[in-house]
C-alpha cells in the first residue's frame, strides 16, 4: 500500500462541561498541535453535534487530512457516527481513531483536573501515534446463497423450515426417521389441550409437505458440511442416494431422546416399570393393562442421581398423565382470589390411585401451576422424597413394592402399585457428538448444543450461519420449541435476506512469504477461520510441497489471538497491528514520535 | 512518586467496564493509560515487556471472565501468556507483581475502579520500576 505522509486532524470535544469542566481543553488542543503529523487541531463544544461533524468534514477538505482523531466519549456510542462523517468527506473510515477522554478520564478524575488534563494529553498522543500508522481498509462482502438447511423434522424443525419457506427461501428439511413429527410421535395426548398428539401436529406436517420451497428429505442424515456462513456445501445421505446442496444458513433442530434409567428403580429388571415415554406409547397403542394403583417417580436419573440437570418438563408431563389415569370426571378446580389461585376441591373416590414421588414439583408458570392444583383436587397424591433417600422398588412374589420414607409423617411406608412410571430427563441424541464436529459448534456440559450467549444470543451458535432451536438445546415444551423455531428462522433469515455478509476489516491476514505452515494459528482459532492449504513450490529443480495458512475473512471475527501465537510474525490483525499498538506503548513511555518501528 | 501504568483492555468487557466506571462517576487514580484491543488474547508478551522497558511501573492485562470470552476462549490464551510472561519477569529479576491479570466484565464498573485503585496502591508500595524507562 502506498504510504503517504500522515496528515492528522484532532478534534477535542468539551462535551459541554462533561469534559471541558474538568479537563483544560484549550490547553490540550495547544499541546496536540505540537505532536508530530498533526496538521490541524481544534476543540468543539459537542463534536457529535451537526456543527462538530461539519467541522470534521470541512477540516478534512481544507487541511487535506488523511487521518482523523476525535477525543471525546466512548467509541461504543459515537464511533459509527464519526466514521460515517469521515466517509462523507471521502476519507476511509478505517483512518479514524477514537480517544476516550470522558469515561476513561474526565468523569473518573473530576477531583484532579490537572492530572486529568495531563492524562488526556497523553491518551491523545498515544492515539495520534497509532493513527499515523492506520491504513485504509476495504470490508469484504461475501455473497450468501439464499437457501437454508434445517436438521430435524420434529415440531421445532418443521416450524423453522416452514417459517423460512414462507419467507421465500428454499429450505432443505432433513429427518432421520421415515416420517416427520419427531418426539411427538411417541406421545398419546398433549398437555393443556388434552388432544391427540399426532392429530395436533398433522396440520403442520401437511403444510410442510405441501410447501414448494421445502425439499423434504426423510430417512436422511447429514453426511458432510464444507464452507462457512452464506456458503455451505452440504451432503445429505438418504435412501435414494446422496443429495448435495448449497445453503447459506443451517438450523439445528435435531431434538432429544429420553434417558433410559437402566439399573434404577428396577427398570429393565421388573415388568411394569416403564419410562414416561414408554407409558405414553402404551396409552397411544391402547396397550395399557388394567391398573388400580400407579406410582410415578420423578427425577429418575436426573438432578445429581446420574445426570446433573433438571429436565424441566417432566413434572408437568407426569401430572398430565396422572390426571388422565385418575379420570376426567374430576371437578373443575375452584378459582379463588385475584391471582387466579385455585383451591383444591375434595375429590370423589377414584378407580385408579396415583402417587407421584417427587423432590419438589417444578410446574413453573401460571398454567402449569394451575394444573398442579387441579391434579391435587382430583386426588393425585404427591409424596416428597429426599435425594439421599429415594424410594426403593422391589418385588414381593409377583407384586411390585415401593418402600419409601414419608417426610411429613416421618414414617417408613410401603405401597403396591401395578405400574411404576419413571420420569427421566431428556438427553442428547447419540448423533450429536459427530454433528457438533461436522458443524464446528460446541456441546455444553450436559451434552446439549451450546448457544453463543446464554442470555443475549440463545438461538445462535458462536459460529455465524448456524442456529439452534428446540430440545437439541435443552428440554422444552412444544410451545417453547415453536417460538424458538420462529426465532431461529428469523435469525437465519437475516443473512439470507441481505444476500451478503460483510466483515468488519479487523480480520487477521497471513503473510504467505513468512508463514512456515506450522498450523498453530489454525489450532488456536476459535472460529475455525484458518485453513492450512498445501501448495507446490518449484525451488530450482525440486518441487516442494509446503503448507501455508490463510484466513477466511468471512469467518474471522478479529480477536487477534492467532497473531500472538504465530512464531514467525506472519499474521497481522488489520487495524490492530503490532506497529500500531507498539507506537502507543512507545508514546506512553515518552519516546518521541515519529519513531522507528522495529 | 506517581507510578505509570498501562492497562490493556478488551473492547467487549474491561474497556466497557471502564466506561461504566466513568458513567457512574467512580474515582480511581489517574495513573492508568488504557490501550484497547479486541480481545485479551491479542496481548503479546512483547507488548508487556516493551511497556515495562519503556518506563511502565506496572502493566495490567484485563479480559472477560473465564468462560465468558467474547471470542470463546481468547482469555484463556491471555492467561497462559501472562503466566509465561510472569515467569520471564521473575527470571529477569523484576518483581512479578508489576504484572497483573484481572477479569473485569462490562457490568463491573465498580470492580474496574477498585482493581485499578488497588493496583496503583500496590505499585506505589513497590516503588519505581528498576528499569526506569528511557525518558
Amino acid at each position: 500500500m502506498e504510504q503517504t505522509e500522515p496528515r492528522i486532524g484532532v478534534f477535542v470535544c468539551h462535551c459541554g462541561v462533561n469534559i471541558g469542566g474538568f479537563v483544560d481543553v484549550p490547553d490540550v488542543v495547544e499541546y496536540v498541535k505540537t505532536l508530530p503529523n498533526v496538521v490541524h487541531a481544534e476543540r468543539n463544544l459537542y463534536t457529535c453535534a451537526d456543527d462538530g461533524l461539519a467541522a470534521i468534514r470541512d477540516a478534512i477538505k481544507e487541511h487535506d487530512l488523511n487521518r482523523v482523531i476525535v477525543a471525546s466519549c466512548t467509541p461504543r456510542t459515537h464511533a459509527p457516527l464519526f466514521k460515517r462523517t469521515c466517509e462523507e468527506a471521502g476519507l476511509n473510515k478505517y483512518l479514524f481513531e477514537f480517544v476516550n477522554i470522558r469515561e476513561h478520564c474526565s468523569w473518573v478524575h473530576m477531583k484532579e483536573p490537572e492530572k486529568a488534563t495531563a492524562k488526556a494529553k497523553q491518551l491523545i498522543a498515544m492515539g495520534v501515534a497509532k493513527a499515523a500508522l492506520l491504513e485504509p481498509q476495504e470490508e469484504e462482502r461475501v455473497p450468501v446463497e439464499p437457501k437454508a438447511l434445517v436438521l430435524g423434522g420434529g415440531v421445532a424443525g418443521m416450524t423453522a423450515a416452514l417459517s423460512l419457506a414462507n419467507q421465500g427461501f428454499e429450505t432443505y428439511l432433513v429427518e432421520k426417521e421415515d416420517e416427520l413429527g419427531g418426539f411427538v410421535r411417541n406421545l398419546d395426548t398433549l398437555y393443556q389441550t388434552g388432544k391427540d398428539a399426532l392429530e395436533s401436529i398433522t396440520p403442520l406436517i401437511e403444510k410442510v409437505t405441501a410447501n414448494k420451497n421445502i425439499h423434504m428429505l426423510t430417512s436422511s442424515t447429514l453426511k458432510d458440511v464444507e464452507g462457512y456462513i452464506g456458503n455451505y456445501e452440504v451432503t445429505i445421505a438418504g435412501d435414494g442416494g446422496e443429495t448435495v446442496a448449497k445453503v447459506g444458513a443451517i438450523i439445528v433442530a435435531t431434538g432429544a431422546e429420553e434417558y433410559k434409567p437402566a439399573g434404577l428403580y428396577g427398570y429393565g429388571e421388573y415388568e411394569n416399570v416403564v419410562t414416561l415415554k414408554e407409558f405414553e406409547r402404551m396409552e397411544k397403542e391402547k396397550a395399557l393393562p388394567e391398573v388400580k394403583s400407579v406410582a410415578f417417580i420423578q427425577c429418575a436419573g436426573a438432578r445429581g442421581q446420574v445426570l446433573e440437570y433438571c429436565s424441566r418438563i417432566c413434572c408437568t408431563n407426569a401430572i398430565k398423565s396422572a390426571m388422565k389415569l385418575v379420570g376426567t370426571d374430576a371437578p373443575e378446580a375452584e378459582v379463588t382470589g385475584r391471582r387466579r389461585r385455585r383451591r383444591a376441591v375434595a375429590a370423589p373416590p377414584h378407580e385408579t390411585e396415583v402417587t407421584i414421588f417427587n423432590r419438589g414439583i417444578t410446574t413453573y408458570g401460571v398454567e402449569h401451576e394451575l394444573m398442579y392444583n387441579t391434579a391435587r383436587g382430583m386426588g393425585v397424591k404427591f409424596v416428597k422424597y429426599a435425594p439421599e433417600n429415594p424410594p426403593e422398588v422391589s418385588k414381593e412374589g409377583d407384586k411390585l413394592v415401593v418402600s419409601y420414607h414419608h417426610e411429613t409423617l416421618k414414617m417408613e411406608q410401603t405401597m403396591y402399585p401395578d405400574l411404576i412410571i419413571l420420569s427421566t430427563p431428556l438427553v442428547q441424541i447419540p448423533e450429536a457428538e459427530e454433528l457438533s464436529k461436522m458443524l464446528k459448534v460446541p456441546l455444553g456440559r450436559d451434552k446439549f448444543f451450546f448457544e453463543a450467549h446464554v442470555k443475549l444470543r440463545p438461538l445462535d451458535f458462536a459460529t455465524d450461519g448456524v442456529y439452534l432451536c428446540g430440545t437439541a438445546h435443552a428440554p422444552v415444551f412444544i410451545d417453547e420449541a415453536i417460538y424458538q423455531a420462529y426465532g431461529a428462522a428469523s435469525r437465519a433469515s437475516i443473512p439470507l435476506a441481505n444476500g451478503y455478509v460483510q466483515a468488519e476489516a479487523i480480520t487477521a491476514v497471513v503473510d504467505e512469504e513468512r508463514c512456515i505452515g506450522c498450523g498453530r494459528c489454525a489450532d488456536i482459532c476459535p472460529y475455525h477461520a484458518i485453513e492450512l492449504a498445501e501448495k507446490e513450490v518449484l525451488l530450482e529443480e525440486i518441487t516442494l510441497k509446503i503448507r501455508k495458512s490463510s484466513v477466511n475473512p468471512a469467518v474471522c471475527k478479529g480477536c487477534g489471538t492467532c497473531v500472538v501465537t504465530c512464531p514467525v510474525e506472519a499474521i497481522t490483525q488489520r487495524n490492530f497491528t503490532t506497529p500500531q499498538i507498539t507506537a502507543a506503548i512507545k508514546v506512553f513511555g515518552g519516546v518521541s514520535v515519529p519513531l522507528e518501528i522495529s | 512518586m506517581e507510578p505509570k501504568i498501562v492497562a490493556f483492555c478488551c473492547k467487549w468487557c474491561s474497556s466497557a467496564g471502564a466506561d461504566l466506571a466513568g458513567t457512574s462517576r467512580m474515582k480511581y487514580p489517574p495513573n492508568i493509560r488504557i490501550i484497547r484491543v479486541m480481545c485479551s488474547g491479542r496481548i503479546e508478551p512483547s507488548y508487556i515487556l516493551r511497556a515495562l522497558e519503556l518506563g511502565a511501573d506496572g502493566v495490567i492485562v484485563t479480559g472477560c471472565h473465564l468462560g465468558d470470552c467474547h471470542y470463546i476462549a481468547g482469555n484463556e490464551q491471555a492467561k497462559k501468556r501472562v503466566e509465561m510472561t510472569t515467569e520471564l519477569l521473575e527470571t529477569m529479576g523484576i518483581d512479578p507483581r508489576r504484572l497483573r491479570l484481572e477479569w473485569i466484565s462490562a457490568s463491573e464498573g465498580a470492580r474496574f475502579a477498585s482493581v485499578m485503585t488497588d493496583f496503583v496502591e500496590e505499585i506505589k508500595e513497590l516503588g519505581p520500576s528498576p528499569l526506569g524507562g528511557v525518558s
